[in-house]
Order: C-alpha cells, then sequence, then structure tokens
C-alpha cells in the first residue's frame, strides 16, 4: 500500500506557480519552477528562495539536554553561546550516519535540532530512543514549523527590507528568535548552497506570509533541483548519497565535524576514532571528468578493470562548466590526482581525484 | 502546452521520425524536453551503427537525470546532429529542429506501429 503523500504550508501555491512538481522523502515538493539553470544562478548571482517546509524539527529541553544532546551528536555543544548553530551527525554506535543535522542552541538546556525529511521517523525514535537515559523533553515539532530559505548574496537585502526582519546582524551559523505577527520565530544565517543566506522557521501562516511578500518582490522561487546542484558544487554533503547507515562522517571526510576529545563522547565514536587512526577501507573523492558525458549517482568507479568504487552524486556543473562526481572509492584508489574510470552506460571514461570543493562558497562570516 | 508536428510519427518514450524517402530524422518530441528541462548532454551513437526499433541507442541527460534513447525504428546511423556535441541545449530551443541522428531505415513498415500527431497529442494528454 502507498503511504500518502504529504503537502508543505506552500503546495498550493507551487502548483499554482506552474512548478514541476515530484515526490521527495514523503512530500510532493517542487523540483523546478522556471529551470534548474536559472533558479541556480539566481542564488549564485542573487537570491532565490526554496520552500524546505518539509525538513524535521525536533526541541531538546530539560535539565540534561546539553549533556544528551552532546552524547547524540557529533560535534561540540558544551558551552555553547545563545544562538549558537552547529552542524554535525547522529551515528549508530558501529560510525555509521544515522542522520546528519544542525542544531541550534536556544536557551540554556534547550536545544532546536533541524533533521533530513526522509528521516523524520527514523531520527524521532533514535533520539527517544537514547533519551530513555537522561532527564529530557523530546518533542517532534516537524508539523507545526514551516521553513524557507532565502540564499544568495542579496539574501540580507530581502531579508531586511522585503520580510522586515531584524536579522542584519547574525553572523554565519547563528541564530535568533525575533517577534513576526504576534509568534515567535526563528532566524539564523544558514544555508545549504555555499552562498550567504538565512532560514526561517515558523509556522505555517507566517511562512505563507514571507513567500507571498518575496514573491510579490520578484524573489526568484528555488525548486529542489538546483538545490542539490548549488550544494554539490561547493562539496556539501546529502543524506542518502555521501552519508548513509553505511557511510561514517570519517568517510566522508567530516571528521572536523566530529569532536572525539570532548568530554563523555558521543555514540559511534570509538568506531570512527578508529577508522581515523587506521584509515577507513572507503573515502569519498571528487572527480573530474573531461568528457562531458556525465557520472550519476551508482555508476561503477574502475581502476584499470577492477570496480572500485560507484558515484554518490554527479552532474554537468553549472558554476563551473565541466562533468564533476562525489565517489565513494578504496582509500588508496582515492589518492588526490589518481586516474580513475567511471562507467557511464556501454562506455568508460577517463577521471581525475579531485578535491571536492568545485566552487568556492562566498559564505558571509 | 507542447508543440506537436503533423507528418512525423511519435512513440510512446517520446522520440519522433521525420521520414525523407529510406531516411528517417529522429529526434526526442518537444513535450519530452520540457519534461526534462535543461538538456546538458547528449550520448549519441557512432555512423554506422545499427540502431534496432524500441531498443535504447544513447541518452539525453539534462541537468537532474539521464534519459535513455530509443529508436522508433531499425536501421544504420547515416550521420548524428554534430551541434548537438558543442550545444546540447539546442533541443531545449526547437526540439523538432535538432533531430539527433539521421538513420536509413531497414524495414519502413515499423512507421505503421508508430502514433500520428493526432495520436501522440492524445497520448501526452493535451
Amino acid at each position: 500500500m502507498a503511504e500518502e503523500i504529504k503537502m508543505t504550508c506552500l503546495h498550493d501555491k507551487h502548483v499554482a506557480l506552474g512548478a514541476l512538481m515530484t515526490p521527495f522523502a514523503g512530500f510532493d515538493m517542487p523540483i523546478q519552477y522556471k529551470d534548474i539553470v536559472t533558479e541556480h544562478n539566481a542564488v549564485r548571482n542573487a537570491v532565490g528562495v526554496f520552500d524546505v517546509s518539509h525538513m524535521g524539527e525536533v526541541r531538546v529541553t530539560g535539565p540534561e539536554s546539553e549533556k544528551f544532546v552532546n552524547y547524540i551528536f557529533t560535534n561540540d555543544i558544551a558551552g555553547a553561546n545563545l544562538g549558537q548553530v552547529f552542524y554535525g551527525m547522529m551515528l549508530y554506535p558501529n560510525g555509521g550516519t544515522v542522520d546528519d543535522l544542525l542544531v541550534y542552541k536556544m536557551g540554556e538546556n534547550d536545544f532546536f535540532l533541524v533533521i533530513n525529511a526522509a528521516n523524520i521517523d527514523k531520527d524521532v525514535a533514535w533520539i527517544n530512543e537514547q533519551a530513555a537515559a537522561f532527564d529530557v523533553k523530546v518533542e517532534n515539532q516537524s508539523d507545526y514549523y514551516g521553513q524557507l530559505a532565502v540564499q544568495g548574496p542579496e539574501s540580507e537585502k530581502q531579508m531586511v527590507e522585503t520580510l522586515k526582519l531584524d536579522c542584519a546582524d547574525l553572523t554565519f551559523y547563528t541564530a535568533k528568535t525575533l517577534e513576526y505577527d504576534g509568534e515567535t520565530i526563528i532566524v539564523s544565517r544558514t544555508g545549504y548552497t555555499g552562498e550567504d543566506g538565512f532560514e526561517v522557521y515558523a509556522s505555517h501562516a507566517a511562512i505563507n506570509k514571507m513567500w507571498d511578500l518575496l514573491m510579490a518582490a520578484g524573489v526568484q522561487p528555488c525548486g529542489l533541483g538546483c538545490r542539490d546542484t548549488l550544494r554539490f558544487e561547493v562539496g556539501l554533503p546529502l543524506y542518502g548519497d555521501e552519508l548513509t547507515a553505511d557511510i561514517s562522517p570519517v568517510m566522508a571526510t567530516l571528521s572536523m565535524f566530529c569532536k572525539f576529545d570532548k568530554p563523555g563522547g558521543f555514540i559511534g565514536m570509538e568506531a570512527c576514532a578508529k577508522q581515523k587512526a587506521e584509515g577507513s577501507a572507503k573515502k569519498l573523492v571528487g572527480l573530474e571528468l573531461k568528457d562531458k558525458a556525465i557520472p550519476r549517482h551508482g555508476y561503477e568507479v574502475l581502476q584499470g578493470d577492477k570496480v572500485v568504487g560507484y558515484i554518490t552524486t554527479g552532474y554537468r556543473g553549472i558554476s563551473v562548466d565541466k562533468s564533476l562526481a562525489f565517489a565513494l572509492v578504496d582509500r588508496e584508489a582515492g589518492a588526490l590526482d589518481n586516474e580513475l574510470l567511471v562507467r557511464i552506460r556501454k562506455k568508460v571514461f577517463p577521471a581525475t581525484v579531485v578535491k571536492k570543493r568545485f566552487y568556492k562558497k562566498s559564505y558571509k562570516k | 502546452m507542447s508543440k506537436i508536428i503533423d507528418g512525423l510519427y511519435y512513440c510512446e518514450s517520446h522520440e519522433y521520425v521525420r521520414v525523407d524517402g529510406e531516411f528517417g530524422y529522429i529526434g526526442i518530441t518537444d513535450y519530452a524536453q520540457h519534461e526534462l528541462g535543461n538538456v546538458v548532454y547528449v550520448d549519441m551513437p557512432e555512423v554506422d551503427d545499427e540502431v534496432t526499433a524500441g531498443e535504447e541507442f544513447g541518452a539525453v541527460e539534462s541537468v537532474k537525470a539521464a534519459s535513455d534513447l530509443n529508436s522508433p525504428v531499425s536501421g544504420t546511423v547515416v550521420e548524428v546532429n554534430e551541434a548537438l556535441e558543442d550545444e546540447p541545449g539546442l533541443i531545449n530551443k526547437d526540439a523538432f529542429e535538432n533531430w539527433i541522428i539521421k538513420v536509413q531505415m531497414s524495414d519502413a513498415s515499423e512507421l505503421e506501429g508508430l502514433m500520428d500527431a493526432a495520436a501522440y497529442k492524445a497520448f501526452i494528454g493535451e
């Protein structure tokens, strides 16, 4: 029996705009409104807005919430400043990834966790399971919050002038609450595009109002299509592709978000520390092709005639005019500048191992 | 509303064939290019390759995905549209003008199994 598809609070507006809609993570989501290239370039060069209301939100409060969140999360939130935002993962004991997420410190022992839409049920179950031993309260607020991502070099201008949100003072990876139409909303200087930008969490009514204001101001609506090309070009992972239950942050070369020396440790720390010390068997790398053929998720990567890995994400870059990919390969095969092959349909194409940041990020720090 | 041209033959996987004597020009329909979005690469066969009706002969890749190209007819490739190598986006500009391969057809009776413009229009629900 097919599960019922969910809709975000802006669904009717996407349909009215003529967006190409497709199921993603259980939601009927806009892939593109105009075309991916136009929307991608709007974010790189000006500003675009994404409906990311499908994302999940979990609130963790209670006397032991800092201790608890630090135990299930790879980054270190101990003693953080109010409004600080952290990127990191929740791991299984074997180091495999439950999800990657943002943790917002909203108050003393008050944390706001933003998780991937596809993982909401799994994550909430996982968090609750771990929470049994702690004096904390875990609330799944995913149905309450809608979310907009306003991204691009002109995002601050739109946030301040169009939405009248007093957020110009926010620095990269910080957040604050604001009063908006009688409700408390959360605004952070974060995103998933490699550009300066903001994310806003608010009720469905407020999200609808802000969306309408941005449309009236001529801001380009952007779909999940360019969300993926934008994050890919700047080397950001997507859960399901670059991070999975079988791919640890060490394998994904995201160890910098794992604090191995924090007191109390975190679930999965021993497994990851071992991988880091010994070198994981597999490693995520960037690949660049000289040909125009495009490597796609799941295609084989070879060294000579031996399969050494597979493509996790691949595109013809938009800001970078090259065929590029992330691939999970045997560690030895993943040395920088190594020459590998990618099987694309019936042919194989040479590919060079390169750094995963294909395009330079332009965050406002 | 997609553009559909009278006199062409269409198949359910959204390729068309424009017949010129014993030759057929094969491409994807305007409906298909619109569904795909920005075309960024066309994987074409080589001249003298054989193609078979209903079988894959290459792929057209949009930003987001690769879609197989299926030949509506059988025959031998006599020409590929080399302009698409440098500018695959021509397919988005005019999918009917920018055919992908030219085939010398081996069995003209295969055309009878394809849709005409009216049938294709109904097939895509327009």
